[in-house]
């Protein structure tokens, strides 16, 4: 009885410790990938690291309230693309906008930035926030707002 | 939790337990479900398609869950060789990778007309997927173990190092930006309004209901297929 237990306490401790080895490794490969297993980069991280003129990237952040313009030819739209830390990228963008595209809401910019600094979107993707709230209780827009500005916080 | 290992005494749980699960289930599935596609009022932004929640949700955390109950069951298999917790590893496998398949579709459905595109390779999506595939390995191998023989111990491990993802996909929106979305269910916290919160609540319970059902009853045929074997090499031995 007393071999059998101790059998079972080798078997629990060896799990254990190979358990840890490898949440330890999956944490340290999650930790090595942060800044690379991300989908699309913040303004902010824009603006400390620049990408190359004509280097395709994603870009992610809030539509600046105010700021979505449609220029002259009625198809190209300009918009401002903002992050918590208010950092700014203006993006340019010919096509048909996702329904959910509006100002002061996610958005996700694939395209490069064209050689006058402005980024020229490909494509836009509307980025949802965790927030739903039902159509009647619309007046609550500027607090999740705020709240869409916070999430995007993350990973930065 | 000793009593349990015996199989006699599980079958007597589970006879009554599993119709239990299964009915009730079901039931709260069916009113969460009339709930959620027809009585609750369109979201501000998404409109209808916030619908997909209540399906989408419970079958994302159930696929998780699915394999959270693999870790465990494959742990207490190594650790105590209880035989019944590589039973449960094995039932929970395919429940879970259904779960994990509704997911991924319902997600890709609401994806389209949410974000403008059915699918993109962002950390969240990336690690769901992956956990599909893990799904995949881990029946194809404690099925070849079940019928060509061999240590049962080679699918438990699989169970254990595949568990790693779990902590990933919980984490990949917080950790990395993605186009999905942050957690809106956290640790007493939710930014779902109750309107949708509710319907929400009861469609997870009905889903984990139905999920706790279909693994017993995965179990108990398990068992009887093995105890069927049992008998049949007996059988066989007795007429040589």
């Amino acid at each position: 009885m007393t071999a059998a237990l101790k059998a079972k306490h080798q078997r629990l401790i060896l799990v254990v410790i190979a358990l840890f080895v490898i949440i330890g490794a999956g944490l340290l490969a999650a930790y090595g990938l942060r800044n690379e297993a991300n989908y699309f980069y913040l303004p902010g991280q824009m603006a400390a690291n620049p990408p190359e003129v004509g280097q395709p990237v994603r870009l992610g952040g809030m539509v600046q309230e105010g700021s979505l313009s449609m220029l002259d030819d009625g198809l190209t739209v300009s918009f401002v693309v903002t992050d918590k830390e208010q950092a700014t990228v203006d993006v340019r963008y010919s096509g048909i906008l996702p329904d959910l595209f509006v100002e002061g809401s996610g958005v996700v910019a694939d395209g490069r930035i064209a050689p006058d600094g402005v980024f020229v979107a490909d494509q836009l993707l509307a980025k949802h926030d965790e927030n739903y709230v039902p159509r009647e209780l619309q007046g609550m827009d500027q607090h999740s707002a705020d709240q869409t500005l916070e999430t995007l916080e993350t990973g930065a | 939790m000793h009593g349990f290992a015996n199989p006699k005494r599980f079958l007597a749980l589970a006879s009554w337990l599993t119709p239990l699960l299964l009915v009730s289930g079901l039931l709260l599935t069916a009113i969460a479900l009339v709930w959620g596609l027809f009585y609750v009022p369109p979201d501000r932004l998404m409109g209808e398609t916030v619908r997909i929640l209540f399906i989408h949700v419970p079958a994302a955390w159930l696929g998780m869950g699915g394999w959270t109950a693999i870790a465990i069951s494959s742990l207490v298999f190594l650790v105590w060789k209880h035989p019944l917790a590589g039973l449960a590893a094995r039932a929970a496998a395919v429940p879970g990778l259904v779960f994990t398949a509704i997911c991924l579709v319902t997600g890709s459905i609401w994806g389209r007309p949410t974000w403008g595109t059915w699918w993109v390779w962002d950390g969240r999506l990336t690690s769901m997927l992956v956990l599909l595939f893990l799904y995949f390995g881990y029946i194809a191998l404690s099925q070849a173990v079940a019928r060509e023989g061999g240590s049962s111990r080679i699918p438990a491990i699989f169970g254990l190092v595949g568990a790693i993802n779990i902590p990933i996909i919980n984490r990949s929106v917080v950790w990395w930006n993605s186009l999905h979305q942050p957690p809106s269910i956290t640790m007493g916290n939710s930014s779902i309004d109750t309107e949708f919160l509710v319907p929400l609540a009861v469609s997870v319970i009905g889903f984990s209901l139905l999920f706790g059902g279909v693994v017993l009853a995965r179990m108990r045929a398990l068992l009887a297929e093995i105890q069927t074997e049992a008998r049949l090499r007996r059988k066989a031995d007795g007429g040589a």
